[in-house]
């Protein structure tokens, strides 16, 4: 005789806490990230105020059009994970997948323009042993494609095969989504202040 | 937003573009006010303050923290004050550095240390 043991309170809300166990999961582990990048996003601090001279990322060859592309891919990104939750949400599920399919595509875009970027730095010979801001470069950013690259792995699935719970439990696959979608959206956000330190910020 | 219903989320989705128009305009802004000769403190501060606001409207509409349960607001509030630690320490420890480059806490010559290592 065997027994399934059955996981509570992944769609409905705990009485306590008043949400469903994976969101406040994830928000536990959004707040890890946050001290992840707080920790990188000081040392730039103590590495900039510290440096006799500090170089201006336009100046030293990177890309700003480019890295402005990729803002806004990003941004875009994180309009069609909301849309794609929002559509499961109004019973819409062939809406999911177009607008969850165009998420993962614009991660993709994001990529791809960032292995060009790396790309050029590569061949002019700058590596992250090239300078100090090239070393806090290519951490952060390098850090933040890791981020992206796990958040499509994740929403490939839930668009591919993990996408077969909508016909079992479509409350919970929808909590998938908005949990998966907190996620992307903290990766956009690292993005958002990304942008500005490393590519905008003038130097001294 | 555990709550919500189908004429929520209608609604929602039209906040949605909405954020989305003000972020991409955001972009832009920041892009352009960096082509302009601020200095440099008024140039981060401007760069940063575009960035919060960004910042701020990926968390308030797209993580739906406009309208969350207390728990996660507490979350958050102890994640700030840990990060606001963590950035003091470190700036403390560059005025430390800085203080003693400077002679402010140099040790006085003639000062016999207690200890060997000091």
């Amino acid at each position: 005789m065997s027994t399934a043991i059955e996981i509570p309170y992944n769609s409905t809300e705990r009485p306590d806490t008043g949400l469903y166990n994976a969101k406040l999961g994830v928000w536990l582990f959004l707040a890890s990230e946050v001290m992840l990048f707080g920790a990188l996003f000081s040392t730039y601090v103590l590495l900039r105020t510290g440096a006799d001279t500090w170089e201006n990322g336009a100046q030293i060859g990177l890309s700003i059009p480019l890295a402005t592309i990729n803002t806004l891919v990003l941004i875009i990104s994180s309009v069609t994970m909301v849309m794609s939750w929002a559509s499961l949400k109004t019973k819409n599920f062939g809406k999911y997948k177009s607008y969850m399919g165009v998420t993962i595509l614009c991660g993709v875009i994001f990529l791809v323009i960032k292995g060009f970027e790396y790309a050029h730095k590569f061949e002019n010979g700058i590596w992250p042993s090239t300078s100090t801001f090239m070393a806090i470069y290519f951490t952060m950013t390098g850090l933040h494609g890791l981020h992206v690259i796990g958040g499509m792995i994740v929403n490939t699935y839930l668009w591919g095969p993990g996408a077969k719970m909508w016909q079992t439990d479509p409350e919970r696959f929808t909590n998938r989504i908005e949990v998966a979608g907190l996620y992307w959206h903290f990766v956009d956000l690292v993005w958002i202040f990304l942008f500005p330190t490393l590519y905008l910020l003038p130097g001294k | 937003m555990s709550d919500t219903h189908h004429e929520d989320v209608q609604s929602h989705v039209k906040t949605y573009i909405k954020v989305f128009v003000a972020l991409a305009v955001g972009t832009l802004v920041t892009v352009l006010a960096s082509n302009i000769h601020l200095g440099i403190v008024l140039g981060i501060i401007v760069a940063l303050v575009i960035a919060t606001v960004k910042g701020s409207l990926v968390a308030g509409f797209f993580m739906h923290l406009s309208a969350e349960r207390k728990i996660i607001y507490w979350v958050l509030v102890l994640t700030a004050v840990f990060v606001v630690v963590m950035m003091g320490l470190i700036m403390f420890t560059r005025q430390d550095q800085q203080g003693r480059q400077q002679g402010i806490f140099a040790v006085p010559q003639g000062h016999v240390p207690a200890h060997p290592a000091e």
